[in-house]
This record gives C-alpha cells, sequence and structure tokens, in this order.
C-alpha cells in the first residue's frame, strides 16, 4: 500500500510539471493553431536561466525560500521575454503563410536554442544548486514526501489557478479567448491580436519556466536538451487532453504522470517490462484518439461548408 | 529565370568539379612530414560531453608527443570531426577523414553503436581504428583494423559481480540499466550472470533512458525488493541524480557502478548521497603514482577540471598509437595495424595495456569506493591469464594488491549473447563482413 | 505514347546509373571519379530523395500531416535486414550454384526490397486506416506516437540488436539507389497526374468539398498512405544495406522533422521542390564543416540559423507548389512571373491560384 501511494506521489510530480509546460502548448495552439516546437526548449532555458541567476545573486550558497522565490519568478519574466522574442521575430511574419511553415520555423527556433545552448554551454549536466533543503515527510508506512515535491504541487496549483483567473476574469483574457474564437473577427472587434498573441507566448513561456525551475529542485541535473523529451511528453498531454482546452491540458499532463510511473512501478506484472516506458504516453494517446479524436476534454466542432 | 537555371547548373558543375578527383592509392599519405590523426565523436549531441572530454585528451597526448620532438621527428596533427552522435553520421566523417583527409590512422567513437556504423570504413580502407572507449565485444569483431585500449563489458561487469558477491557477501542485488545504451546494457548481462554463478539472485531490473530525470518510479519499486545491492551500469550524468533520489527514498543499500560513473560533474550531481557507493574503474585519479599525478595536473593546468575516465581513455589511446608508429617505423595501414595490435605492457595512464587476440585491452580494473569526493582504493581485480604483478598495482590506502584474487571474471571472446545479437553476419571474426 | 522513346530514356537512364556508379566505386571511371566522402553524401542524399518525395505525396499532396516517417523508414530497414541476415544464407547457398554470386545477391536484395516496402506499405495500413480519420494536428502527433513506439519496440528486440545496432550485408550501390529513386519519383509523379492524384489533391484543398462530390476521400487517404509508407520503407531498405549497420539512434524523430524540412523547405506539393529540398538538408550540414578551427562547433548552430533564414525569405518553399522543369521555364520565359497557370508536360496539376493562407483558413475552420 505504502508502495502504491509513493507511486502515485512519484506520478503525481512529473505529471505537475508535464501539465505547467502543456500548459504553454495548449494556450499558443489554441489561438495559432500552431504546434510550438520550440516551447521544450523554452522550459530548458527557463531552467538555465534559474541556474546561473542562482549562482550570480549568491543563492546558492544554501537553502533559502526567498533566493527561491526570487529565481523562479526572474527565470518567468526572462522566459516569457525569451517567448516573445521567438514569436516576434520566427514567427509573426510568416503568420499569413501555410501553417506548416510556421511548424518548421518552430522546428528551426527549437535546434537553434539547442544547438547554441550545446555549443556555448557543452551538454554535460550540471547541478542546480539546491535553494530548498531536502526534508522528506513520512505520510504513513515507506511513503514520503519531499518537500521540492509539495513545493511542486503548490506552486503548479497555484499557478494554474493564476491562470484560470487570467483568462476567464480579465480583459486580456476576455481577449485571448476571443482570438482563439475566431483571429480576424476579434480583429474586427477592435482587439489588438499582436499584442494578444505575444502576451499569450509570455504566459505559455513564464508557465514553462516555472516547470523548469521547479523540476531542478526537484532533480538537480540540468543539460541544455532536457527540453526535448519532457518538450514532447508534455504535448503529447496537451493533445491528450484535447488541444486548446486549458483543464484538459492539466488532467493531460497528470494522466502521462502517472501513467508512466505506474507502467514503472507495476508494468512487470501484466506484461509490459519498464523499458516500454517511454512507449506508454504514445499508445495512452493513441488508444484516447482512436475513442474521441479531439482528445479527453477537447470538443468535436460540427463542421460546416 | 535563366539566370537561376545559369547559376543553378555553376553550382552543381563545381560541386561535381569539387567532388572529383584522381583516384589514387591507399590513403596513407606520406612517409615524411605531418602524420595526421583522425579524431571522430559527438561534439555537438546528446553525448557530447563525451566525445568533447576524449578530444581534449586526444588532443593532449598528441601536443605532450609534438612537444618531445614527435614521432622519428615526425609531428602529429589531429583532424577532428562531429558525428554528432548518430551512427550515421559516424560512417559518413569516417569516410570523409579517411579518403579526404588521408588520416592514417582513426581514433574514436565513445558510444559502441556509433564505432560498429563507422568500423566498417576504416577496415575496408585498411585504416587502422583504436577506440578509446567502445567497450561493446561486437566492436573488435569488425576486423582486424579495430583496437581498444578500454577493457569489454563482460570484464567490467564480472568484476563489479566478484566484488558484489566476495567482498560486500551480497546474496540480492537490483539493477537499473540505461535501455537505449549498449554499454550499460552489455554490463547488465555480465554482471547479472556472474552475479548468479556466485550465488546471488537479481530480484529486480528496472530501466531508464539517457536524458531521464525523475528516477523515483523505478526506485519505489526496487526499494519493494529490498536489496543488498543496486547495480548502476550508467553514465554520471544520471547516476547521479538517481544515487540522490534513492537516498531521498531512504534506500540504504550501496550502488555499484562502472567506469561511467567516473567525472568531477557526479559529486556536483550527486554529493554526499555517493558516499559508500563502488566504482569499477581503469584507475583512480587519486593514486599517488607519479604518472597519473602528472597526467591529471597536466589535464588541469590545461582545461581547468580533473580528467574524467574518457578523457584518460582518449589520451592513452593516442598515446598507444604513437608507440605502435614509432615501433612500425611506418604509418602504411597494414605495419601499422600489426604494430597496434601487438601493444604489449604498454604502461598508460588507465593501466598497463596489451592486446589480446581479440584487439582488446587487457588490464585489471580496480574497485573504488566512493567518500567525501574522494575515490578510495579497495581492490584490483585481473582478467583471467592475468597474475598480479608484484608492484604494478594501483594502491591508494593500504589494501595489498596481492591479497586480492586473481580470479577469473567471464572469459571475454565467448561470452554470449551480445556478441551474438549485435553483429551476426559479422560474427566470424576476421575476415571484413562486408560482402559488397 | 512513343513506346520507343521510353524504352531509350529507360537504357539512358540505366547507362547514366552505371557510370555513375563507376565513378563512385573505389577504383572510379577511368582513373577518375568522387572522391569517397562526396560518393556517400550523394548516396545519402539520393536516399533522402526517395524520403522527400514520397513524404511529399501524404503531406505536400494530400494535405495529412504525418510525422512519423522515421518509423516507416525503420520497419523496411530492420525487416529486410532481419530477412537477409536469418534466411538468406540459405538462398544464397541454394541460387549461388545455378546463377552465382552476384546474381544471387542481386535477387536476394530484390527479395529484400520487396518484403521490406511491403511490410512497411502493410504497416502504414494498420495505422493508417484507425488514424487517418483523425485530423491535421492529431494525426500528426499519432504518427510522431506511432514512430516512437516502433523504435522502442525494436530497441527491446534482442534478434536486431536491440541498443547495440544490427550488422547487414551491404548489398546497396549507387545502381539500386538511384535506380530506385527514379523509379520513386516516377511513381509519385504518375500517382499525381492521374485521377487519384486529382481526388489527392481536392483531399488537400478542401476535404468536406470532395467528400460531397462523390469522393471516398477515406480510401484515398489510406491508399496515399499505404503507398508513402512502402517508399519509406524502400528508403529504409537501401539505407540498411547501404550502411551496413542499424542502429534505432538513426530512426529518432528527428529524422521524421528533417523530412518534413526537406520539403516544406522545397515546397510543398512540388515533386521537384522535394528533391531540392532533399539536396538543400543533406549538403549543407555538410558543405559546415569546412567552418574554421575553433568555429566548427557553432557548424549546426548556424545550420538551424540558416534553415530559420531560408524559411522567413522563402515561406512558401524554394519552388511554390510549382515544379521545376523545362516547360516551366518555357512558360517562364513567355509570361511574368505569378501568372503561371499550369499543365503541359513537365508541371503537376494543382491550383496554384489559390494563396496559401486560403487553404490555412480552411483547415483553421476545420479545427475548431
Amino acid at each position: 500500500m505504502d508502495t502504491f501511494v509513493q507511486q502515485l506521489i512519484n506520478g503525481l510530480t512529473i505529471g505537475a510539471i508535464y501539465a505547467l509546460i502543456a500548459l504553454g502548448y495548449t494556450m499558443v495552439y489554441g489561438i495559432l493553431r500552431l504546434i510550438n516546437f520550440a516551447h521544450g526548449d523554452i522550459y530548458m532555458v527557463g531552467a538555465f536561466v534559474g541556474y546561473f541567476l542562482a549562482f550570480e545573486l549568491g543563492f546558492a550558497t544554501g537553502p533559502s525560500l526567498l533566493g527561491l522565490s526570487v529565481v523562479l519568478v526572474a527565470s518567468m519574466i526572462a522566459a516569457a521575454l525569451v517567448g516573445m522574442a521567438i514569436e516576434r521575430f520566427a514567427y509573426r511574419p510568416l503568420r499569413k503563410y501555410a501553417r506548416m511553415t510556421t511548424l518548421i520555423a518552430a522546428i528551426g527556433v527549437s535546434l537553434l536554442i539547442e544547438n547554441l545552448f550545446v555549443a556555448k554551454l557543452g551538454a554535460a549536466p550540471r547541478a542546480f544548486p539546491q535553494l530548498l533543503s531536502e526534508k522528506s515527510y513520512t505520510l504513513f508506512g515507506n511513503a514520503a514526501i519531499s518537500k521540492s515535491q509539495i513545493l511542486i504541487f503548490a506552486v503548479s496549483v497555484a499557478l494554474m489557478l493564476l491562470l484560470q483567473w487570467i483568462i476567464f476574469k480579465t480583459k486580456v483574457g476576455t481577449a485571448m479567448r476571443a482570438v482563439s474564437f475566431n483571429l480576424n473577427s476579434a480583429k474586427l472587434m477592435g482587439i489588438n491580436t499582436d499584442f494578444i498573441i505575444s502576451f499569450t507566448f509570455a504566459l505559455g513561456s513564464a508557465l514553462a519556466a516555472a516547470g523548469g525551475v521547479l523540476t531542478a529542485q526537484y532533480n538537480p541535473q540540468i543539460d541544455p536538451l532536457m527540453g526535448i523529451l519532457t518538450g514532447l511528453k508534455a504535448f503529447v498531454a496537451a493533445v491528450l487532453g484535447g488541444i486548446g482546452n486549458i483543464p484538459g491540458a492539466v488532467l493531460g499532463g497528470l494522466l502521462i504522470g502517472i501513467a508512466e510511473t505506474f507502467v514503472v512501478g507495476y508494468g512487470q506484472n501484466v506484461g509490459i517490462p519498464s523499458t516500454f516506458r517511454d512507449a506508454v504516453a504514445f499508445a495512452i494517446l493513441i488508444l484516447v484518439l482512436l475513442v474521441r479524436p479531439s482528445g479527453l476534454l477537447g470538443s468535436t466542432v460540427q463542421e460546416k461548408v | 529565370m535563366k539566370r537561376t537555371l545559369l547559376s543553378l547548373l555553376l553550382i552543381s558543375s563545381l560541386l561535381f568539379a569539387f567532388a572529383c578527383e584522381r583516384k589514387g592509392g591507399p590513403g596513407a599519405g606520406g612517409q615524411t612530414g605531418e602524420i595526421v590523426v583522425g579524431y571522430y565523436g559527438d561534439l555537438t549531441g546528446r553525448t557530447s560531453n563525451f566525445g568533447q572530454s576524449t578530444k581534449r585528451g586526444v588532443e593532449m597526448a598528441a601536443d605532450e608527443i609534438n612537444k618531445a620532438g614527435g614521432i622519428n621527428g615526425r609531428q602529429i596533427k589531429i583532424l577532428s570531426e562531429d558525428d554528432e552522435g548518430r551512427p550515421e553520421k559516424a560512417a559518413t566523417v569516417v569516410t570523409k577523414l579517411i579518403n579526404q583527409d588521408r588520416v592514417v590512422a582513426l581514433l574514436g567513437e565513445v558510444a559502441s553503436g556509433n564505432t560498429l556504423a563507422a568500423a566498417p570504413k576504416a577496415q575496408a580502407a585498411n585504416v587502422p581504428m583504436i577506440s578509446p572507449s567502445s567497450t561493446n565485444p561486437a566492436v573488435t569483431q569488425v576486423g582486424d583494423y579495430i583496437s581498444r585500449v578500454c577493457f569489454i563489458d563482460p570484464f567490467q561487469g564480472a568484476v563489479m559481480a566478484q566484488f558484489a558477491a566476495n567482498t560486500l557477501h551480497a546474496k540480492t542485488a537490483a539493477i537499473m540499466l540505461d535501455f537505449n545504451s549498449p554499454y550499460s546494457r552489455g554490463l547488465t548481462e555480465f554482471f547479472e550472470a556472474s552475479f548468479k554463478k556466485l550465488g546471488g539472485t537479481i530480484v529486480d531490473k528496472q530501466s531508464y533512458t539517457q536524458g531521464d530525470r525523475d528516477y523515483k518510479g523505478q526506485l519505489t519499486k526496487i526499494r519493494s525488493e529490498n536489496p543488498d545491492v543496486i547495480y548502476v551500469p550508467g553514465y554520471y550524468g544520471e547516476v547521479g541524480v538517481i544515487s540522490k533520489q534513492a537516498k531521498q527514498l531512504d534506500i540504504k543499500a550501496p550502488m555499484l557502478g562502472g567506469d561511467g560513473w567516473d567525472s568531477t560533474q557526479l559529486w556536483d550531481l550527486g554529493g554526499d548521497s555517493l558516499n559508500g557507493d563502488f566504482i569499477s574503474n581503469h584507475y583512480s585519479v587519486d593514486d599517488p603514482s607519479p604518472a597519473i599525478q602528472k597526467f591529471v595536473a597536466d589535464y588541469k593546468a590545461r582545461n581547468g577540471e580533473v580528467p574524467d575516465a574518457l578523457a584518460a581513455l582518449g589520451y592513452d589511446a593516442m598515446k598507444v598509437l604513437a608507440d605502435a608508429i614509432s615501433r612500425a617505423g611506418t604509418t602504411e595501414g597494414p605495419q601499422l595495424k600489426d604494430a597496434i595490435n601487438a601493444t604489449k605492457d604498454f604502461k598508460g595512464v588507465t593501466g598497463t595495456i596489451s592486446l589480446d587476440k581479440d584487439r582488446n585491452a587487457v588490464k585489471p580494473a580496480v574497485v573504488l569506493k566512493l567518500q567525501d569526493k574522494k575515490y578510495i582504493y579497495q581492490e584490483t581485480i585481473y582478467p583471467e591469464g592475468m597474475t598480479a604483478p608484484a608492484q604494478a598495482a594501483p594502491a591508494t590506502s593500504g589494501t595489498s594488491p596481492a591479497a586480492a584474487p586473481a580470479s577469473s571474471p567471464a572469459k571475454a571472446g565467448t561470452a554470449s549473447s551480445p556478441a551474438k545479437a549485435a553483429a551476426a553476419p559479422a560474427k566470424t571474426e576476421k575476415s571484413s563482413p562486408s560482402p559488397k | 505514347m512513343p513506346t520507343l522513346k521510353r524504352v531509350l530514356s529507360t537504357i539512358a537512364i540505366i547507362i547514366v546509373l552505371y557510370l555513375v556508379n563507376a565513378f563512385m566505386s573505389k577504383e572510379g571511371l577511368f582513373g577518375f571519379g568522387f572522391g569517397a566522402y562526396p560518393a556517400d553524401v550523394l548516396m545519402t542524399l539520393t536516399i533522402n530523395i526517395i524520403l522527400a518525395v514520397s513524404l511529399n505525396l501524404i503531406t505536400g499532396f494530400t494535405g495529412q500531416f504525418s510525422i512519423g516517417h522515421a518509423g516507416f523508414m525503420a520497419i523496411g530497414a530492420y525487416s529486410s535486414a532481419y530477412l537477409v541476415v536469418y534466411h538468406a544464407q540459405f538462398w544464397e547457398r541454394s541460387l549461388a550454384g545455378t546463377v552465382g554470386f552476384t546474381v544471387a545477391h542481386a535477387l536476394i536484395f530484390l527479395i529484400a526490397i520487396a518484403f521490406g516496402s511491403l511490410i512497411a506499405g502493410f504497416a502504414g495500413l494498420l495505422v493508417g486506416i484507425p488514424s487517418l480519420r483523425l485530423r491535421g494536428d492529431y494525426l500528426a502527433i499519432v504518427t510522431l506516437g506511432f514512430a516512437e513506439i516502433i523504435r522502442i519496440v525494436i530497441l527491446n528486440i534482442d534478434k536486431v540488436g536491440g541498443a547495440t545496432g544490427f550488422s547487414v550485408p551491404g548489398y546497396s550501390n549507387f545502381i539500386w539507389v538511384g535506380g530506385f529513386a527514379i523509379i520513386s519519383i516516377v511513381i509519385v509523379h504518375n500517382i499525381v497526374h492521374s485521377d487519384i492524384g486529382r481526388a489527392l489533391v481536392s483531399i488537400r484543398e478542401d476535404e468536406l468539398a470532395a467528400e460531397a462530390m462523390g469522393i471516398n476521400t477515406t480510401r484515398y487517404k489510406v491508399l496515399a498512405f499505404v503507398i508513402s509508407s512502402a517508399l519509406a520503407g524502400l528508403a529504409g531498405v537501401l539505407f540498411g544495406h547501404y550502411r551496413s549497420f542499424l542502429s534505432t539512434n538513426d530512426f529518432q524523430f528527428i529524422r521524421s522533422f528533417e523530412i518534413i524540412i526537406m520539403i516544406v523547405l522545397g515546397g510543398l506539393g512540388s515533386l521537384t521542390g522535394a528533391v531540392l529540398g532533399a539536396v538543400v538538408i543533406t549538403i549543407m550540414p555538410e558543405l559546415l564543416r569546412q567552418l574554421p578551427g575553433d568555429f566548427s562547433r557553432y557548424r549546426l548552430v548556424v545550420y538551424s540559423a540558416m534553415l530559420i533564414i531560408i524559411i522567413l525569405t522563402r515561406p512558401q518553399g524554394i519552388l511554390g507548389t510549382r515544379e521545376f522543369g523545362l516547360s516551366w521555364l518555357k512558360r517562364a520565359r513567355k509570361r511574368p512571373e505569378g501568372d503561371q497557370v499550369v499543365g503541359g508536360t513537365g508541371g503537376v496539376s494543382i491550383a496554384e491560384q489559390e494563396p496559401p493562407s486560403a487553404i490555412d483558413e480552411k483547415k483553421d475552420r476545420e479545427n475548431r
């Protein structure tokens, strides 16, 4: 039983990170119908900004909650700026062309960020400074939850609530929804769509950076290519939940996280070796899409001619 | 439009002219002037930290040789090419190095998969290739031009199994392997076989892939099996965090690893949680022997960091090659190959290297204990047929090397399935495997 | 159709293939030839052309976004390699006695090619039937998922080498690769110019309207997908038997991305564009190896920056949906640019008058 609870906690922790990144994918997709392949790399950039800031600002010496909050917020801001810059210079000029073109630009940007970081910093993993003490709390039996896991849950829930508030209670959120409903009509209604798109990129990138710093607290190992696999799985999570749908992204992220952990923990009992873990996210996705072609929470839109 | 067509034609004819050449003899270059040696490795990809490390070791060795007057008065020039960690590119760049740059010999790769992709090209062109650190047995089975300066998976896996069973008296072990890495899978296989032979049981086997950051699922599963030791034959990037997360889950069993653990970054990533773990390695950076201390100090002065195992192996590969060139007195492929394959008792940083008939380095392994950012020498384990020399063992602490049983881990050549699985048609050992 | 002309051009092609192959061989032709390195790049390039052309059929002409091509390539490569490594020795022995080794090898390789392509095509059918009812990006991620699953499954099969890799006899040479590249181009060209091709293009332009016109869209989409997968499998067979070593690391999703980049860069829905894209994407990183000294570590940085620059300056692809050919040149001389009407012998009829953004709008509507 305690092993089960432990695995559940492990799964939810990864799932929360996936969810934070998936939110960025899903928001950008909702507005531009663009799979922003560079998003996983923004997550990496966030972690690296946090890494360098922690050293620059002198927080790397020991655990401090102040240090952690400063690093977290600063890297979110930095990543937001990077996200906006990418949109401004690589995607906006292509907006009137086929979506496939923007997609290639996204792949190009992703490769550029990865290659630049590897060339400048090397591919060797680096140890992220410990900004939070390594304390674990025993729940019962052998099941324990560490401080960094609690942090991940707390911060991601807070950020998701904040996002929900922005989207549904603020003016800019209303505009975002309008743009996502129909970009051209929104423009006709006097909405500054360029600003809204920029804002969406900033928001998504900030969430990804938060994911990056939080992961780095939990697993203090960062490298320039850390965004590839995590980004891909977060994207799978977004599609699983129904791309363009915000609660869907969270649900998808948590599901993928739990499923992966359980394949590792219990897969052998049902004949799935743990080596198939990375295939599981995709297998779940395919099965779900075959039954629900628009994902778990995605709405099927009636086609009009 | 006409201009477009014309320029296209011009470009293609230029390319053609560039690509076209007079076919010459074998690419051995001249017998005077610079000796051009090719290095290929992952310099920009996921495993580029390994490739760059090895490259630094190779370049340092070459510079030392050049400063000392070169080989028979000839200077060495290293040409490096990047294969991005992709087997296909490895074959392409080796083709380039052999045919365009006319290198006399090749050094590389770290990952066995990439070496296996490139080795047939070297074999077919009669250009010797020394792999610094590809440990899969299949690598040198490609042909007689391919050799290596590291020990192979069967030996290293057995070393740790022996240490676990005989010294630590472990009865049960769990394994945590990098499923995507031939290195990790090879070590796992031979650890498992030897450990079982010595009466132990493998209670659980979990896998991860390079680039993962969360291992708690696997570790929680392992914890529920409560093994005496956990064998983690991976690379330091992942291992440090695995160790840390294991301690977070309150796993007390010591972890055992291989030479992939050896890096200064291991300590940054794993910290104190590594205390009490053991690794098998070629040598110990803390070994007081003057040769090793000079190497470590020089490397540090040059690159600003302590060398890892890959840098040391790259260094030794270059030195072994230089030694062979000077013995052969020529850089012609066939003679040079024979000289390399006849390497015997070469005093390298990573131990005394002799190549056996399968062109694998036969050298003892040391078992080190990890404690407070230091590698503490435990014992030396010798391969079969090699007896412990009275004084040569790299003893750091007081343990007498002679006390270590010079017993026999699995026999290299006859080891079972990776060789079988890896290179089915290339199983015959001497003939070139490319039936073109 | 003048059959004589056809026969003559076939003979001419075969002669050219033989000459190029001789040029690329170790001995060269009359002592002259390509260096082994350019020859190696040319082989890779030709295999990439097959991949790009085949992907263009499903993505460029039919408008179904697939990023799983590396998976089908892997299936072709591994299944044929399995056949050759585990079964061919027996055939070789029985065949070599009657027809000699060269012919025996050629026969075995032909069987391997047929087998690999068929298996890949069959996999395409299995993937295509359920997933082609998904729209746009959903299809993309499902194909990507299948490719990754295929890779992980192969990684788990020790009989084909698992993580270490799988050594394969090197049967391919340029005659095979170049010949099959031409055959692939001809196949795709003929499909695009047939009734099927018009149906496919109509699906790309407006699937609903095509359906309303009585086109069985699912059938055509699956058909295109299967052919495309089989050709990718073919490329995989040629690749495996050229490299004579297979590793799952060569079939990661980055390869699928590269093929997509080729066809978008060259111009979606243009055959010659796909070829041009393959040329650019294969040659560019190799040419960048000339970067001097310490700057060489930025090779891939420069490469990805150039990708972005090309796509920003030629968003519709280098050739757009046009075809590069003699007839295009003739027309281009007569007409000002932008007023291209399709038809004629070299061009492919695609609704060029409609700017890509219009297609896009349509897609957007579907996705909402």
